[in-house]
């Protein structure tokens, strides 16, 4: 039985694919400006070229397309209700009449792109993941970022605190795994009985995990200390970020693409269209 | 009517970069009344076949029969199942949630159903049994000692009255004096006609208390059988990271020499074997 398993969505997947060998920095700028492209897509055509680019991601990165794309699969519940919400709430042309609920041209456009929109947006945010290491993540961040300590916003504190809080997550849940499998094997049941017995019923996990959680944060403050760490302090870096000419290239290529993205998206896709209607 | 594991194997993260097997075709059987240990190095699947002797797992290919019936995980049989077979885990303290040591071993047979008198009479047995200080019951579990602390692990195990008790490292991080206790403890629920699994790379321990033991290496099954057999395998083909216990290389060196000594003993007995051997000899020699 499976109770609960390491997440795969936003996992470092290791590689050494050409994505996973670009500069953090510029993945992360990458996504920024996908996500960017992205508010600014709104017609299905549009999201066709879209869907090309993570076939290309997906060639790049040596990840199959199935695995990125099950990294839209927490939001799912969401993007559905957003479909729901859009699709049955939108005036305009009616298309279908189901009692009350009224559904409209314009509800069904609107409703599957914005959709389609937020899938897209999870789903290149999991690639950024999946093809970088959180160590990587965190110190590309921190070097975007460190313009603002010029503000003395603490920027490496920000970044050691991300770090720490990805390293943990598949820890938590290899912990919670294990105190599961220890209340099941002791009787413990979820399933059965109301609400508030099942609410009840989650006690014997949260508990241990709570005390589980500040054990460590204890012990990692003290190994922390005891080597020496301070806050705020200069360190120096054992692998410095290199800033490479494939990082530019890669840039300008998804600026580019993402240019077109909107061209098409804003005048080709609506000519053609003008121009099919017209026949 | 034993537990039987047959040919199973198990595969954790299956389908993804991580996959990695942790038990390849691996058959396993335990009596009641029986003291089996399963030892082997780190890592080398020796958590993960307990956890199927409990249907926590499902194996890949095989299959776990427990007291003659067919276990499918997740039906409903699984968790009367999972009451039969009692099993701590290696890591007791992670269970840990209630505010009193008695709420703590109260909670499996609570969670079957057991109230009132009779689960006071539960708590009481598994206390005394396994030789948890009465005076503990009304303190916190997290401000225990770790040697109480797998006390209280296994009592609030016991207290489900399983016909099986599998145990995972139970001597882990325990003292010389611990050990002997745990496993007088096992010993008697043995006695109390049980079937005992110990999962544990203490081969001396192993080799010195258990009825049969299982050497995994990598998720395989390298040799089980007696002590005897397993230690006389082992030494003539060593297993990584299994550690012959001087006492029985010291025999396996006098027998070597001729010297009829049991091969599996404590020090005094082989000191008594010895000076049994020399007095024969004395007597043949003049
Ligand atoms: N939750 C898990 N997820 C992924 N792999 C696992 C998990 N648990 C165990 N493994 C892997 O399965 C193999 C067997 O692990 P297992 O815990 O059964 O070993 P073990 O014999 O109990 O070791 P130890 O003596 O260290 O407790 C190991 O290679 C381990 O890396
Ligand atoms: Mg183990």
């Amino acid at each position: 039985m499976r109770f609960m398993s390491a997440p795969s969505i936003g996992q470092f997947i290791p590689g050494e694919s050409f994505i996973h060998g670009l500069d953090p920095r510029c993945k992360i700028v990458a996504t920024v400006i996908l996500m960017t492209g992205l508010f600014m897509a709104s017609g299905i055509p549009d999201f066709l070229l879209w869907f090309c680019l993570l076939l290309l991601c997906s060639a790049l990165s040596g990840i199959k397309l199935g695995v990125i794309l099950r990294s839209g699969r927490p939001v799912l519940f969401l993007v559905l209700v957003t479909v729901v919400m859009n699709l049955l709430w939108t005036p305009g042309t009616e298309l279908a009449r189901l009692g009350p609920l009224r559904i409209t041209r314009e509800g069904v456009l609107l409703a599957s792109s914005m959709g389609l929109r937020l899938l897209f947006l999870v789903i290149f945010a999991g690639m950024l993941m999946m093809t970088t290491s959180p160590m990587a993540f965190s110190d590309g961040l921190e070097r975007i970022m460190s313009p603002l300590s010029l503000l003395r916003f603490p920027t490496s504190e920000m970044a050691m605190m991300m770090t720490i809080a990805l390293r943990f997550i598949p820890t938590l849940f290899e912990e919670t795994d294990r105190i599961l499998k220890a209340q099941i094997s002791r009787g413990a049941d979820f399933e059965s009985g109301g609400i508030l017995r099942r609410a009840r019923s989650f006690i014997p996990i949260l508990v241990p995990l709570f005390v589980l959680v500040f054990q460590r944060a204890e012990n990692l403050a003290v190994a922390m200390e005891s080597r020496c760490y301070v806050p705020g302090a200069r360190r120096s870096r054992m692998n410095p970020l290199k800033w490479r000419g494939r990082d530019s290239s890669a840039l300008a290529g998804l600026a580019l693409f993402v240019v077109f993205a909107i061209f098409c998206d804003r005048y080709l896709f609506k000519a053609i269209l003008a121009w099919l209607a017209m026949r | 009517m034993p537990i039987v594991a047959d040919n199973i194997s198990y595969a954790y993260n299956v389908g993804t970069s991580a996959e990695s097997v942790a038990l390849r075709g691996v058959s396993f059987t335990v009596e009641r009344g029986e003291w089996v240990s399963v030892v082997g190095h780190t890592g080398s699947g020796k958590s993960t076949l307990a956890q199927h002797l409990n249907l926590l797992l499902t194996p890949r290919s095989g299959s776990v029969s427990i007291d003659g019936a067919e276990a499918k995980p997740g039906s409903g049989e699984s968790r009367v199942a999972r009451r039969r077979v009692g099993l701590v885990f290696q890591y007791p303290e992670t269970q840990f949630f209630a505010e009193t040591v008695r709420a703590e071993i109260e909670f499996a047979p609570s969670n079957w159903g057991v109230s009132g008198g009779a689960l006071k009479a539960c708590v009481d047995e598994a206390v005394s049994a396994s030789g948890l200080d009465p005076a503990l019951l009304e303190s916190n579990p997290f401000a225990l000692s770790g040697g109480q602390r797998r006390r209280v692990a296994i009592a609030s195990v016991i207290a489900m009255r399983p016909d099986y008790l599998v145990l995972d490292e139970p001597t882990a991080g325990l003292d010389a004096a611990g050990i002997r206790e745990l496993i007088q403890f096992l010993s008697g629920v043995r006695d109390a006609g049980l079937g005992v699994v110990q999962v544990t790379h203490d081969l001396r321990s192993a080799l010195s208390y258990s009825d049969r033991i299982l050497v995994l290496e990598n998720g395989s099954r390298v040799v089980s059988g007696t002590p005897e057999f397993v230690a006389r395998h082992i030494i003539d083909n060593p297993v990584r990271g299994l550690v012959i216990p001087p006492v029985v290389r010291f025999a396996d060196a006098l027998r070597k020499k001729g010297m009829n000594v049991p091969l599996i003993c404590e020090v005094d007995e082989m000191v008594r074997a010895i000076g049994i051997y020399k007095e024969r000899n004395k007597k043949c020699g003049s």
